[in-house]
């Protein structure tokens, strides 16, 4: 295969470009290869790419704006809209950050079935990157065979939070309610076959000559440059650089699960391919343990400042016959208001990272003493990651840009906030 | 840790002033000349390598006077490390050196801090909007930038006044 790419390097050398009539190309912002609203100002000397410059910014909602205007509790919802292709792991970040900025330690239950959330929505994100960037160079069948997969892990979602996408499921200081018996049940049924699945995919593509094509010596970036680049999550280690926050800063419970860090060797598509699809089997490995060990309990802090009363001891309403519930008070309700209207946390300032599906996704809030945040910052991996773009094109062809596109994994919700 | 401490005290002496208060990172107040020969040393000289610039933020203190906290996260990968550094900047006309030529990944970290906040940062390649349009007007994150946005239709105005023409 290696000599492959050498011929087509020496294509390059003898092909004749005056350099005198570049021609600008437009790809996107509505392009259904630039997964989102990318715009990429390409400029061309015959079929090479001479520059490529990403233009963002076609999303963009002023989350942090909105971050700072909202309560602690009512910015959840918008943590999922950041990436949406795994939602969960947002909310949770950010529920993370606000509890360590007031200090809540949540149950270990709690951290265990976060890490399964978490866990899940990366292979769910992982696949869309698989079946996507494989059908964007031509090979549909794998989307169908990923999609399948996403499909059962979005039916999960819905068994657990009872919606398929945006789930706002996290709350600061625990989750919105316990797991069934019955989701329990399959996310187990999902771990047992998806090992085989990843075979699957594997099978399709790991030795597909057409895919080593498009993808081997394309994009390559090395490890110095992706470091200095700020590139993080699969993007750096598909360089060979082995950071991963889960082991690196554990957070929720994962310094209790045992798993590797899949490495890259020369830092191009497939290598970046090869990380994820190992990330994925890692990942299946991490939500069998945490299935294994996990800890009954409670799901919510004791910290009353930010959890909700349980419902039952809400007093609300009587019934027809003016009885009121046995266990409710006046007091939980009151506890209720406050919860909802916002509790203030004392000043302070954390930034808290975790290890997203793209990379490092890390929320630096500032509290002044307010129910508001007087400063959200959210760092979003694909915004940093996307400026390695123009250094994996250049030099290639068009048709490798659509690969570089693809294996770079970002999605423009993160990017444009 | 101890090392980095003194490798800073001996080189730039009392100048950097370590932020107490933080309970997440260790972290110091840079005087903003000082920013640019700080970041140099510690990407390539110090006894902990910075090697990754993971973001560059402002906080806006509004109507406070500096007005802008210019705050910089640092990572070192070989020593699993962050470090925060802190520049406080006047609002009138807030600039700074670019750290684009130590870390690469500080170009658009930059020109968002720029297109949000109305930093200037003296030194980069290419300082223009990002994430807003490239001829807006205003700085959206600022605390004096209404949470409605100003004139929110004119983009749609401009846009229908150039279909009817």
């Amino acid at each position: 295969m290696a000599g492959a790419a050498e011929m087509r390097k020496v294509e390059f050398t003898w092909m004749p470009g005056g350099h005198e009539e570049m021609m600008t190309l437009n790809v996107g912002p509505q392009h259904p290869a630039t997964h989102g609203v990318l715009r990429i100002v390409v400029t061309l000397d015959g079929e090479v790419i001479v520059g490529a410059e990403p233009v963002v910014g076609y999303l963009h909602r002023g989350k942090e704006k909105m971050g700072e205007a909202l309560t602690y509790h009512q910015f959840i919802v918008h943590c999922d809209r950041l990436d949406y292709l795994s939602s969960n792991l947002n909310d949770i970040a950010y529920c993370e950050a606000v509890e360590k900025l007031a200090g809540i330690e949540v149950p270990p239950r709690c951290k265990y079935l976060r890490v399964i959330l978490n866990e899940l929505s990366r292979i769910a994100s992982h696949l869309v990157y698989v079946g996507t960037g494989a059908l964007d160079i031509g090979a549909a069948t794998v989307f169908f065979h990923a999609w399948r997969e996403r499909e059962k892990i979005y039916d999960i979602f819905d068994l657990i939070t009872g919606h398929r996408m945006n789930y706002g499921f996290a709350r600061i200081g625990g989750l919105q309610a316990d797991f069934s018996g019955e989701a329990l049940a399959a996310v187990r049924a999902f771990t047992e076959e998806f090992d085989e699945r990843v075979d699957g995919y594997e099978y399709l593509l790991t030795r597909n000559r057409i895919w080593w094509e498009r993808n081997k010596d394309i994009g390559v970036i090395d490890a110095p440059t992706a470091v200095n680049l700020g590139l993080s999550g699969p993007n750096l280690r598909g360089s060979g650089v082995a950071r991963d926050l889960r082991v690196h800063e554990p957070y929720a419970a994962y310094e209790d699960f045992d798993f590797e860090i899949p490495v890259g060797t020369v830092g191009d598509c497939f290598d970046r391919y090869m990380v994820r699809i190992q990330e994925m089997r890692q990942s299946n490995r991490i939500l069998e343990q945490a299935l294994d060990k996990l800890p009954g309990g409670e799901i919510f802090a004791e910290d009353r400042r930010f959890v909700l009363p349980p419902k039952e001891r809400l007093l609300t309403s009587h019934d027809h016959q003016g009885v009121y519930p046995e266990k409710a008070v006046m007091e939980e309700l009151i506890a209720q208001f406050k919860v909802i209207t916002g509790a203030g946390i004392e000043p302070g300032e954390v930034y808290h990272a975790v290890e997203a599906s793209k990379g490092e996704l890390g929320f630096y809030i500032v509290s002044d003493g307010s129910n508001r945040a007087k400063r959200m910052r959210i760092r979003s991996p694909s915004f940093v990651n996307l400026q390695a773009l123009a250094p994996m094109a250049k030099g290639r062809l068009l048709s490798d840009l659509i690969a570089v596109i693809a294996s770079l994994d970002f999605v423009l919700g993160e990017v444009d906030r | 840790m101890e090392a980095l401490k003194d490798a800073l005290r001996e080189k730039f002496g009392s100048r950097l002033v370590p932020l107490d208060g933080a309970k997440d990172m260790e972290g110091y107040q840079v005087p903003a000349g000082l920013l640019l020969p700080l970041c140099r040393f510690l990407a390539g000289e110090s006894p902990v390598r910075f090697e990754q610039l993971t973001d560059v933020t402002a906080v806006d203190e509004f109507p406070g006077e500096p007005r802008f906290r210019l705050v910089y996260h640092l990572l070192s990968l070989s020593s699993n490390r962050r470090l925060r550094l802190q520049v406080l900047l006047g609002g009138g006309d807030p600039r700074i050196d670019s750290v684009t030529s130590v870390w690469a990944g500080a170009d658009w970290l930059e020109r968002e801090a720029w297109d949000m906040f109305g930093i200037r940062f003296e030194g980069h390649p290419d300082l223009k909007r990002i994430l807003m349009p490239l001829d807006y007007a205003h700085f959206p994150l600022r605390k004096d930038f209404p949470l409605r946005g100003i004139d929110p239709g004119r983009h749609y105005r401009e846009w229908d006044r150039g279909r009817k023409a």
